[in-house]
């Protein structure tokens, strides 16, 4: 068959294409020859362009170069949080064992998070959020007054990746400090969308990833605070302080830090484009479909601003997902693939949506390439899409209804005979 | 050219048959159907259409063919159709056939009502039968070339509709060494892997265990015929119509022959058990019937008047079963649609109530149903009325 055009790219947040000044650093550092930990020349220069690389990274989130733990992305500096802060917390205190984290995490946080649970006799404590994916500061304040002294750390992600959602982080932050428990963010999506600073955050971790700002995949890292405390997940050689061993990658490091460089600085300018951008698209659905349902914050300073996730009643997110994709329309469902099966989004049901509208989530994302014409091929294909979609109807849902050929087509046939 | 949606479920049937679609010219779409609901069996999911790796292989399948690749949801369909059904029937004493339920109420029904809805022509899938198309248009469902291979005892329950937009690419394969020649030649990496003979929600193959898990441990009694206790059960629902290993019967029987199980008493609990000659049977009941070809009805109506049966015909009454002669008797009652009985021209031991009984013109599917009682009649099973059966039993070469 002839493969469908690309029209419009809208999932920016799964992974958004590299920044030129990103792609041109890589390609120049991929040629040189050198172990950042060797000590001769070759080495030392490798070294060089990673220091450069922390202090650039560092410079961009208000953070430290000794704050900087490299790490292989967003996943690993979220396993390394879970894992790091919970055992390094236990270590001083054994009955520091609950583990508090937002219902609404990114799966790289939430299932460390329950595997530490199931493996390594942590509790697990789910804070729940409101209708808009806000996590309840009521909730965490009675956990907090209850179970401060067995918390090992609490992680509430700065800006949701489903629905956009931002965090009321300084809330969070002011109240866990109260009771003296490390807070883990993760900011993967939130970096070069909002202002990102870590040392007037408060936060103690923060997760930030390379190719969701426009640089390489593979790189990524968590910025610690000075002084916080972290089990190793990796060992090996000891770089990163001790705290994650592995050789270090100079050339995707280099250009992971240029991009978040890039990402934030050109945010100001950006940020407004891009979020006049999704309200564009936002009206032009819903006045296609008066039904569809804009989910997470409707106040859009409380929501990425290249976010907009929409469920469509009575359509299933993958026969929705298909029809785009076959009209050159590239999104996402949102929601975490299960190996691949789409499951319908724990963020919607944390949220209070129930299962079957949940299966008709569609989010939209763009990105730095982002134009019109990227949404006015959204909503010219959105009509048909969206007709056909609804007559595939839930199929597998228990809302279904049987179809016009019901499966024990002669007996209908004989009936009729008969 | 039509548009496509190809059923990939990680195996080499369904990747070899994509490709023919892909030969033929069609838009060809690939869809996975997650029948799982839980993390765990897609993880360590048998041999079957159920685990990562299959998904992962049938994603593959799709990249070297060059095809689009989605996976769909079914598993809340599956659960309530294959699945509960599957739990019901052994509950009630019969021996369900899941792989007939999933074609019955997932793959020719929620899929491709689905695929239609969507803009797809027809589904096609890996199975192994072959689609005969006549001169008025309509199609006709055959045994696939390989006899060994050959599935369409278990596709035979969807039905004419659902059969005119179905496409079985492999139905013509001499065997399934070719299939997997083709698809090394084709550079499909699953060519080697192995067939999947388990049920694919039974992740470690132990049906057993599945149903004592899912409908508890129910003790009773296991009973010869005349009554009298021969041993005990964990549930009566555990056992098969012609089971002989695994009953663990305390005492032997009398005349030391092997005892099979000859019923299963659900409201009793009780499991009967005897020998071999008491499995015989030459009569076989059925209900929800589905019929191929409209000149059925006009058969059963003359039928019912003359009083003749349909035959001679070959029936098969469980998935591997060799084919026996038979004659489809007329309606018990002018008008009935959904019950069939058959007289079988040899008997046959061991016919299990909750299998499909599929009646057969050579190698052409008439129609089938499913098994809900058996008798030993004895006598000779006369074939009645030539001529309407012939308008019906019209053999396509």
């Amino acid at each position: 068959m002839t493969a469908a055009r690309t029209t419009a790219y809208l999932d920016h947040a799964a992974t958004t294409p590299m920044l030129p000044q990103a792609a041109r650093v890589l390609t120049e550092e991929l040629a040189r020859t050198g172990n950042p930990s060797s000590l001769h020349a070759s080495g030392r220069a490798a070294r060089r362009v990673v220091e450069e690389a922390r202090e650039r990274l560092a410079a961009s989130l208000g953070a430290r170069p000794s704050e900087v733990l490299w790490t292989s992305g967003g996943t690993e500096a979220d396993n390394l949080a879970i894992k790091g802060l919970f055992w390094a917390r236990r270590t001083q205190d054994a009955s520091r064992r609950r583990i508090l984290v937002s219902a609404v995490e990114h799966h790289a946080v939430l299932d460390p998070a329950f595997w530490m649970a199931e493996h390594a006799g942590a509790e697990l404590v789910l804070l729940p959020v409101d209708h808009e994916g806000v996590v309840d500061l009521d909730a965490l304040r009675a956990e907090l007054e209850a179970n401060a002294e067995h918390a090992a750390l609490l992680s509430v992600m700065w800006a949701n990746n489903e629905v956009g959602t931002l965090q009321p982080l300084a809330e969070v932050v002011a109240l866990a400090r109260r009771y003296g428990v490390p807070v883990h963010a993760d900011a993967v999506q939130a970096v070069g969308q909002v202002p990102v600073d870590f040392a007037a955050s408060g936060l103690d971790a923060l997760t930030v990833t390379g190719h969701k700002v426009g640089g390489p995949g593979g790189a990524g890292a968590l910025l610690a605070r000075r002084g916080l405390e972290l089990t190793p997940v990796l060992h090996g050689g000891g770089q990163e302080r001790g705290v994650r061993s592995g050789t270090l990658d100079a050339a995707l490091l280099a250009s992971f830090a240029v991009a978040v460089e890039e990402a934030v600085t050109t945010r100001a300018s950006a940020a407004p484009r891009l979020a006049a951008l999704r309200d564009e698209l936002v009206a032009g659905v819903r006045a296609i479909d008066p039904t569809a349902v804009l989910r997470g914050p409707a106040d859009p300073a409380r929501r990425l601003p290249a976010n907009a996730h929409l469920t469509f009643p009575g359509c299933e997110g993958d026969s929705l997902l298909y029809l785009l994709d076959s009209a050159g329309v590239e999104a996402s469902t949102g929601s975490a693939c299960q190996a691949g099966v789409p499951r319908p989004s724990h963020v919607l049901l944390a949220m209070g949506v129930d299962e079957d509208d949940a299966r008709g989530a569609l989010r939209f994302s763009l990105g730095r390439t982002s134009t019109s014409d990227d949404v006015a091929a959204l909503l010219t294909a959105l009509p048909a899409v969206l007709e056909r979609a609804r007559a595939a109807g839930l199929s597998g849902s228990s809302r279904a209804t049987s179809s016009s050929a019901a499966p024990r087509a002669a007996g209908t046939h004989d009936e009729q005979v008969a | 050219m039509m548009r496509v949606l190809a059923a990939l479920s990680g195996g080499v049937d369904s990747a070899v048959a994509a490709a023919r679609a892909v030969d033929a010219g069609h838009e060809v779409v690939g869809v996975h159907m997650a029948l799982s609901r839980t993390r765990d069996q897609l993880r360590t999911g048998s041999r079957g259409c159920c685990s990562i790796e299959d998904a992962g292989d049938a994603r593959r399948a799709a990249d070297v063919l060059g095809i689009p690749y989605y996976v769909w949801d079914l598993s809340q369909r599956f659960e309530e159709t294959v699945v509960a059904d599957f739990l019901a029937e052994y509950a009630a004493g019969r021996t369900p056939n899941p792989c007939v339920r999933c074609n019955e109420h997932v793959k020719f029904a929620t899929l491709l009502d689905k695929a239609l809805a969507l803009g797809f022509d027809a589904v096609c899938t890996g199975h192994y039968a072959r689609v005969v198309e006549r001169a008025d248009g309509t199609r006709e469902l055959h045994r696939a070339r390989d006899a060994a291979k050959d599935q369409s005892y278990v596709l035979a329950v969807m039905g004419p509709d659902r059969l005119a937009r179905s496409l079985f690419p492999l139905g013509d394969v001499s065997s399934k060494d070719e299939t997997r020649r083709e698809a090394a030649e084709r550079g499909l990496s699953v060519s080697a892997k192995p067939d999947s003979y388990d049920i694919c929600f039974v992740a470690d193959g132990d049906t057993q265990g599945f149903l004592r898990d899912r409908l508890g441990a129910q003790p009773g009694e296991v009973v010869d015929s005349r009554g009298e206790v021969v041993g005990t059960h964990d549930g009566a629902y555990a056992y098969t119509v012609g089971q002989r290993r695994g009953l663990a019967l305390g005492r032997p029987a009398a005349d030391g022959r092997p005892r099979y199980v000859l019923r299963v008493e659900p409201v009793a609990n009780r499991v009967v058990v005897g020998p071999a000659d008491e499995l015989v049977v030459d009569r076989v009941l059925a209900d929800r019937a589905v019929w191929y070809d409209d000149r059925y009805d006009a058969w059963r109506d003359d039928a019912a008047r003359a009083g003749g049966g349909l035959g001679p015909v070959s029936v098969q009454v469980r998935a591997h079963g060799a084919p026996v002669a038979a004659t489809v008797e007329p309606p018990a009652r002018h008008g009935e649609v959904d019950r069939v009985a058959v007289r079988l021209h040899e008997p046959l031991r061991g016919v299990a109530p909750g299998q499909s009984l599929v009646v057969y013109a050579g190698t052409r599917v008439l129609g089938q149903a499913t098994v809900t009682s058996t008798e030993r009649v004895g006598g000779t099973a006369q074939a009645t009325a030539q001529a309407p059966a012939q308008a019906v039993v019209r053999t396509t070469a």
